[in-house]
């Protein structure tokens, strides 16, 4: 899933200031399972904003919504008429989301609410962690299904640093070093030989370094 | 091969070589540097020169090493791959080898995390061992890593780093294997102070036959109090102070823990020199340049 956090709420009473009617659209997906932008999150941040305003004497018309995805045209059409009411839509979606509105609504201020972080995992309630960067073409086969480009903190794909130690990455004591799992993995499986192979020089290209991405279906265009 | 540098020149014939190190000042005073080279001039066959270590911003490695150049010490240039992508890497090498500079030191570098900077974004488009093929491909073939022919390729004594105090331990003879395949010509390690450690790296290494493909150089760094090894022990990534070293350091009264200091690593040096499989030693003597000539001359290396 995509993770994020919430903005601090000073952060957000900023955004929304200027306006007198703001729609707060949560995303039932992926920020919903982190706890940050679902039904229950837009409801908490409604009652917060509402009493921040009072609190400072203004005056300010809030409406919650959640659709089930924001990045998706077919759920976003449900968000219409709410949206038509407002001078402004504070998005809890992730980023994907945010533009997904913009996008389709072209004339309407569309503000983030969430700071969108990584493509990860629920680890243990309430722990998220990073497992994938997206870079277009996956080699977890060879490193026993850990991602070293995501989840070691220099990429590297031949074997650790000189900071691993104890299993730890050398950033920092409650990150785990990628290397050492990869090793630990390999270990389990019996291909501990995998680690002999030479990797060559990333092609970058697939990743973000060739420019914003682009994924065609021909046949599911119509 | 005929000798690419005069550190590989004596590291071939088979003598103990000894290599120093030279950090670049935090601005564009050359005189640092300069001074630095008097105080070890005579006393090393060559200084590394590192790349903003720690991640801290310093002069660039490669104008460092120039002034090195210019005051008549070899330089081993470190690179380190945080900052460059493989375009500057490649433009870097060959504009470094056209400024004299004939020993490299390919490292990942640490993390910015650490540094002055930490909220720079890191690089890392090849990792260290790409990076050593890469020097190594420049050098043998001509070529760049496009395959473009290059009119005067650089050719470079390629060293690399080893860490035989890093986890796992099992895997740090095969990354070892790794660099010398890629094209390493020599070795720096971490700084020793666990010696039984880096004796069971070594043989094994001696037991692989690597070390007959690559020249050894024993890190070492001269201990200045009891408070500088509990702080490596703890702060410095991939390092390894044993209790019984940080214990000696503290028996002695503060005002002698350096010459304790220098007196543990005079050891370090002999157990290095009767070594089998070790070919000189590197002393990291950061910002205590001075010690280097009582070092060397009390090890009976000069
Ligand atoms: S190799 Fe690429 S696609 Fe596969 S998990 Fe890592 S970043 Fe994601
Ligand atoms: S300690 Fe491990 S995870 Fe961290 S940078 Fe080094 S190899 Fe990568």
């Amino acid at each position: 899933m995509i993770t994020g956090s919430q903005k601090p709420i000073n952060e957000i009473i900023k955004l929304v200031e200027p306006y007198k009617k703001v729609l707060i659209l949560g995303c039932g997906t992926c920020v919903k399972t982190c706890f940050a932008g679902g039904e229950d999150e837009v409801a908490v941040l409604a009652s917060a904003l509402r009493l921040s305003f009072k609190q400072m004497a203004k005056s300010i018309d809030i409406e919650e919504l959640t659709i089930e995805r924001q990045c998706e045209n077919e759920f976003i059409q449900e968000a219409s008429p709410g949206i038509a009411r407002n001078e402004a839509i504070l998005s809890l979606a992730c980023g994907a989301g945010v533009q997904a509105m913009a996008k389709r609504f072209a004339k309407e201020v569309v503000l983030p609410g969430v700071n969108t972080t990584f493509i990860g995992i629920q680890e243990s309630p309430g722990i998220f962690t990073e497992e994938c960067s997206g870079c277009g073409n996956c080699s977890l086969a060879i490193f026993g299904g850990v991602c070293p480009v995501t989840r070691c903190a220099k990429k590297l794909l031949n074997g650790p640093c000189g900071g691993s130690q104890n299993g730890v990455c050398e950033i920092d004591p409650d990150t785990p070093c990628a290397w050492h799992l990869i090793i630990e993995r390999l270990t389990t499986l019996g291909q501990l030989d995998n680690l002999k192979t030479y990797i060559p020089p990333k092609n970058w290209n697939t990743s973000l370094s060739g420019g914003p991405r682009k994924l065609i279906r021909e046949d599911h265009i119509i | 091969m005929k000798p690419l540098s005069r550190l590989h020149e004596k590291l071939s014939q088979g003598k103990f070589a000894i290599t120093g190190e030279c950090g670049p000042p935090r601005g564009s005073n050359k005189d640092v540097i300069d001074n630095k080279i008097t105080l070890l001039n005579g006393f090393v066959d060559a200084v590394n020169v590192t790349d903003n270590q720690t991640a801290i911003v310093r002069m660039s490695s490669i104008a460092a090493a120039a002034h090195v150049v210019a005051a008549g010490l070899e330089p081993v240039m470190q690179m380190v791959v945080r900052d460059r992508n493989r375009i500057a890497i490649q433009s870097d090498i060959m504009g470094a080898y056209s400024l004299g500079i004939k020993n490299i030191l390919c490292l990942s570098g640490d993390h910015q995390k650490f540094g002055s900077q930490p909220d720079a974004m890191n690089v890392f488009d090849i990792d260290s061992v790409n990076l050593i093929r890469t020097v190594r491909d420049m050098r043998n073939t001509g070529k760049d890593m496009s395959g473009f022919d290059l009119d005067v390729a650089p050719q470079m004594f390629i060293g690399a780093a080893a860490n035989p105090f890093a986890d796992p331990f099992d895997y740090r003879v095969i990354r070892l294997a790794k660099k010398i395949d890629a094209g390493a010509d020599f070795i720096q390690t971490q700084c020793i102070y666990n010696m039984d450690r880096f004796k069971e790296w070594i043989r094994r290494a001696n037991d692989e036959g690597l070390t007959e493909k690559v020249y050894i150089l024993g890190g070492v760094t001269p201990l200045r109090s009891a408070g500088m090894a509990r702080y490596m022990n703890k702060k410095v990534a991939g390092m390894d102070v044993p209790d019984e070293i940080i214990k000696r350091m503290d028996g002695v009264d503060k005002q002698y823990q350096a010459d304790e200091g220098i007196k543990i690593c005079l050891e370090t040096i002999e157990t290095l020199k009767e070594l089998t499989g070790v070919h000189g030693v590197h002393i990291m003597a950061i910002e205590w340049e001075a010690v280097v000539e009582q070092l060397v001359t009390q090890a009976g290396l000069k």
